[in-house]
């Protein structure tokens, strides 16, 4: 007997893995993915869930989001919550990018207004915005300033001229977590960082210049100030060496903690410490330094994002009312306030390859969307369409307020070097009226759109299940990888 | 014997390195490891950097090992293509490698490696020496 035969379906795309299924459970298993990838589905990733709900002070359920997959430890598209009193944080949890994310950047441009400019445009937001390995940003940080970056995020950037003050309201935590402390950043994690601030990086992270093809929900595109026909700018990026750095530092240390504090672990990669213990706490401020630079990193681009349309299309940035829609975390760490049965408790929410997605009314969504619920940002793959969502009741009452946060990719690089030509693709995506630069021709042929798992299909379930609501879909004109 | 292959994992990539000994072996991760990012047949050997590291056992000294590699690669933005890797009973690894300064229009830009992984990494120890480790890209 397998372990899919011990699930139970809830309803339409959400299943249940009980807490009889293993006796070291200290909370059942839900997942929601389309009933028709159900078979497809990894039993690596099942078995995580579960054993992530054998963790101690695990909260109600373990979660897969509609594109989990296998990861290290936890996997990718992932939420788990722990007790205050009693649970754990684990840096496997968060992965090793620290705040990857996504933000979104609106504007008042039509595409007849960039068509004739978009090969420039796409050239130069290639050159001014450094992306790929061995790749520096050009931006050169001294030991304090790293400092000021990992303590005060976006802020610093925008305290040194890089964005708008009003673009720290639509961060989500305003771009700077007040828990982070850069003295327990390693030197290291530093040192790594200072080069890399300012930097796209590589693999599926990029950067696009779209347009809002698809309005599903008027009310909330109004909200969010989105119109069909729109030319919309999205960064996928995270927390750079920087980021990575921490992660593993702190893998270390846990590895060492949960034998210390006689923690059960089937996987080392579920290294953890105790809420109460320093390493816990050391741990907690390191990530939420390292979520500070990347907030700080979108903010640098966000900033050359705007000169470039600037220096291309002759108009300010602020005449082109090029304001963030939004900007989300989806692997992070954090204490939130959540319904547990039918009290209110503080809860330390691990998202991991999962987006936040607060429904109407929580004091964390700005004002101005706050009637409306959080936007959602899902990024597509390279060459398909991305989405906006909105948060739900229905995610706070189910999934601790968070949905799934991309595709998930299915084919190995090797494999989809093999399968997949960069001339090819770059010849196909143009016949799409899409637009691609990349550092190299192996990221084009590894992040060819086929290695992926369908984002359409994610976003469907994570609307169907009522864990987001759709709001819009913007496609790519042209992207920029590292 | 060859020195070194890799293997599929979904997201990111395994390399397995061979050697007659465990120096050997490592030295061969290192080669394995610098492959993934770049062509290191291109890399000359100009620039050295020596370092030193304990660990507590055979497999974190591996992580360890490929971490600083990674390190060096990212704040001093260079690419390595020869490995020199010394290690005594006590865990303690002295390592000098060599390489040069990154220049994309001279080297091959293959991927970016964010992370060393402990999922299934393993010092396999027969008539020969067998390592594995899975890199995060």
């Amino acid at each position: 007997m397998t372990i899919k035969d011990e699930i139970k379906k809830v309803r339409d795309n959400v299943y249940e893995i009980p807490g009889s299924f293993d006796k070291r459970m200290r909370a059942s298993g839900r997942f929601y993915i389309a009933d028709e990838y159900f078979d497809e589905l990894e039993e690596g990733a099942i078995e995580q869930i579960v054993n992530i709900a054998c963790l101690p002070g695990v909260q109600r359920y373990s979660i897969g989001l509609p594109d989990i997959h296998f990861g290290y430890g936890f996997p990718i598209g992932g939420v788990a919550a722990f007790s205050m009193r009693n649970g754990i944080v684990s840096p496997g949890g968060v992965g090793f990018d620290i705040n990857c994310g996504v933000r979104l950047i609106k504007s008042n441009l039509t595409l007849e207004d960039i068509e004739d400019k978009l090969d420039e445009l796409t050239e130069k937001l290639f050159k001014n915005i450094p992306s790929g390995v061995g790749s520096k940003g050009k931006i050169k940080l001294n030991e304090d300033e790293i400092n000021d970056v990992l303590d005060l995020g976006a802020e610093w950037a925008v305290n040194n001229g890089y964005g708008w003050s009003e673009d720290l309201e639509v961060l989500e935590e305003n771009g700077k977590m007040e828990d982070a402390d850069s003295s327990i950043v390693s030197d290291k994690a530093k040192k790594r960082g200072i080069p890399q601030l300012g930097s796209l990086g590589s693999g599926n992270h990029f950067l696009e210049v779209q347009i809002v093809d698809e309005i599903y929900d008027d009310e909330a595109a109004k909200a969010f100030g989105l119109e069909k026909g729109m030319i919309v700018i999205m960064v996928h990026s995270g927390s750079r060496g920087c980021g990575h750095q921490v992660c593993s530092d702190y893998l270390r240390v846990m590895d060492k903690a949960y034998k210390k504090y006689k923690i059960q672990l089937d996987d080392r990669q579920l290294a953890c410490a105790p809420l109460d213990s320093k390493e816990a706490q050391d741990y907690i401020q390191a990530m939420a330094a390292a979520a500070n630079y990347a907030w700080a990193n979108r903010q640098l681009m966000t900033h050359w994002i705007r000169e470039t349309f600037e220096d291309v299309l002759g108009k300010s940035a602020r005449e082109m009312e090029m304001d963030i829609v939004y900007d989300v975390a989806h692997n992070i760490v954090k204490m939130e306030r959540h319904k547990i049965y039918n009290r209110e408790e503080d809860v330390l929410v691990h998202r991991k390859g999962a987006t936040r997605a607060f429904g109407p009314g929580r004091e964390e969504v700005p004002e101005k969307y706050r009637d409306i619920g959080q936007p959602v940002l899902i990024p597509g793959t390279m060459g398909t369409a991305s989405y906006v969502l909105r948060g739900t009741d229905k995610a706070m009452e189910e999934t601790f307020g968070s949905t799934a946060h991309g595709a998930g990719r299915v084919l190995s690089r090797s494999k989809a070097k093999k399968d997949y030509d960069a001339d090819e693709i770059t010849a196909d995506l143009a016949t799409k009226g899409i637009k691609i630069k990349a550092t190299s021709k192996h990221v084009i042929e590894e992040e060819a759109p086929g290695a992926y798992k369908d984002v359409d299909s994610v976003v469907r379930v994570s609307d169907s299940t009522g864990i987001a609501k759709l709001v819009a879909k913007v496609k790519p004109l042209s992207v920029c990888k590292g | 014997m060859k020195s070194y292959e890799y293997f599929d994992v979904t997201a990111d990539i395994g390399l397995k390195a061979y050697g007659e000994s465990l120096n050997e072996a490592f030295e061969n991760a290192g080669l394995a490891m610098f492959n993934i990012i770049t062509d290191t047949s291109d890399v000359e050997p100009t620039d050295e950097i020596s370092f030193e590291i304990t660990s507590e056992d055979e497999v974190s000294l591996l992580y360890d090992y490929l971490e600083e590699l990674l390190f060096y690669h990212e704040i001093d933005f260079m690419l390595f293509s020869e490995f020199h890797v010394e290690i005594d009973e006590g865990l303690h690894l002295k390592s000098t490698i060599k390489g040069e300064k990154i220049d994309w229009d001279k080297h091959e830009r293959k991927t970016e490696i964010k992370a060393i992984t402990f999922h299934k990494m393993k010092v396999i120890k027969k008539d020969f020496v067998e390592l594995h480790a899975i890199v995060d890209l």
